[in-house]
């Protein structure tokens, strides 16, 4: 099992000159679930962007550490699996097209076998040839997952996991995520207090608004 | 390969959507239309309809190549290529599906050109060739960067052609004089500074382009 971990140091945003949060020094290790708390419009979704590096802090760093040598941004996309509402697949291929695309393109081998499970625990594999435009929200969410955990990723990072799932579907996130606990950093941003019940370790974002 | 699985995948949306390859095929047709209208049954100097042929493929260059990252961004998928692939591989998926739609465009371009009017005749075909092989090449990695600016930008309609036209001026001005060569015959030696300006061109827009991408991709 690698040794995972995220490093923040001295992390401040700024959108124009409305202050996100200020001043965040934290580190996040593997086999721990932590939870990103905080009101809407805290900053959660914008805190977990810039832990995968998708945006670029206004000051500070984020270090994604694997057996303590640090990873080149270039090749952090295929350590992080990523969850998120404003998250989107392509609506004109079907489930298993798009695993399939996403695989080629990270330059690893499609794997049938552990695409079917993957679709088959999320309730998908008999729709896995079906264009993703005609999923219900539920089941394109449910896909997400898939997509998250197809590349054996070591860290996972669910930004409101259990929006718009029925109650199946929470609990298949839910088995998931203690499953999955002891062998991966998993980071949960949400302000739901059954999703925050499941980490061990919780940042408040508000604590950082005014620091 | 990681890029070519993504111009795979681009393809692949393209065929089904179609959403580029009509764009162009119908701002083609009616843009020669056009043309022809206007000419009727005057004849029009050799040099005019060369300077025609670049004015129709700077804009229909204008009105499709944007996609390759304007799609992205209104479908909301750039998060997920963000997640999957690191900038250089995304730059360079897109760049190879752009060529592939230049180099078709601007071949259909170039057939209905010399079947629709009687000037269109070029008399030095191998310079002809090289000027539309490395101009294509330049009109593909303007637009793909150009592209990916102004899928961040919220009127990306009318700031595409507005950006495009400073950075492709050099390039369309050089291929204008470059037509005009092979339209009169000129033998290549005597064309090396276009074609070493039009190389030049081409060399420093990919170098400055995967230097600047990192930047646009990144919010």
């Amino acid at each position: 099992m690698t040794n995972y971990s995220i490093e923040v140091q001295n992390l401040v945003k700024f959108f124009g000159r409305r202050l996100i949060f200020n001043d965040i020094n934290y580190s996040f290790n593997s086999s721990t679930v932590y939870g990103i708390s905080g009101p809407n419009g805290s900053g959660k979704s914008t805190f977990v962007k810039i832990l995968s590096c998708i945006i670029s802090p206004t000051k500070g760093k984020v270090v994604h550490k694997a057996d303590n040598k640090i990873i080149e941004e270039e090749k952090l996309h295929n350590h992080i699996g990523f969850v998120s509402p404003y998250l989107f697949l392509y609506d004109e291929f079907t489930a298993e097209e798009n695993l399939i695309h996403f695989s080629k393109i990270r330059g690893k081998i499609f794997e049938q076998e552990y695409s079917n499970f993957l679709l088959n625990e999320f309730n998908l594999l008999e729709r896995k040839n079906d264009q993703i435009k005609g999923y219900s929200s539920g089941m394109k969410q449910r896909l997400k997952f898939v997509f998250a955990l197809l590349h054996n990723p070591e860290v996972l990072i669910f930004d409101e996991p259990t929006s718009n799932l029925d109650n199946n579907g929470k609990e298949k996130v839910y088995e998931f995520i203690n499953k999955l606990k002891k062998e991966k950093l998993i980071i949960i941003a949400s302000n739901e207090d059954t999703d925050l019940s499941y980490c061990e370790k919780i940042l408040e974002l508000e604590k950082y608004k005014n620091k | 390969m990681k890029s070519y699985s993504l111009y795979k995948k681009d393809w692949q949306s393209e065929l089904r959507t179609r959403y580029a390859i009509n764009a162009l095929s119908m701002f083609i047709l009616v843009t020669i239309s056009v043309i022809m209208f206007s000419i009727g049954s005057e004849k029009i100097s050799e040099y005019l309809t060369g300077g025609l042929l670049w004015v129709v493929i700077f804009f229909s260059a204008m009105s499709g190549l944007s996609r390759a990252f304007v799609s992205e961004e209104e479908r909301g998928t750039t998060l997920t290529l963000q997640l999957i692939a690191s900038p250089s591989t995304i730059f360079s998926g897109k760049l190879l599906f752009n060529i592939v739609l230049v180099f078709l465009m601007n071949i259909a371009i170039t057939i209905l050109f010399s079947i629709l009017f009687e000037s269109f005749v070029i008399n030095n075909l191998q310079l002809f060739l090289i000027a539309f092989l490395f101009g294509n090449f330049g009109i593909a990695i303007s637009s793909t960067i150009i592209a990916a600016i102004i899928s961040k930008a919220s009127s990306k309609g009318t700031l595409y052609p507005v950006l495009s036209f400073p950075i492709l001026l050099p390039l369309i001005l050089t291929l204008l004089e470059l037509t005009k060569y092979s339209m009169d015959g000129k033998p290549i030696e005597k064309s090396f500074v276009e074609i070493a300006v039009l190389i030049s061109y081409d060399v420093i827009m990919l170098t400055a382009s995967y230097l600047l991408f990192d930047f646009i991709w990144k919010d």
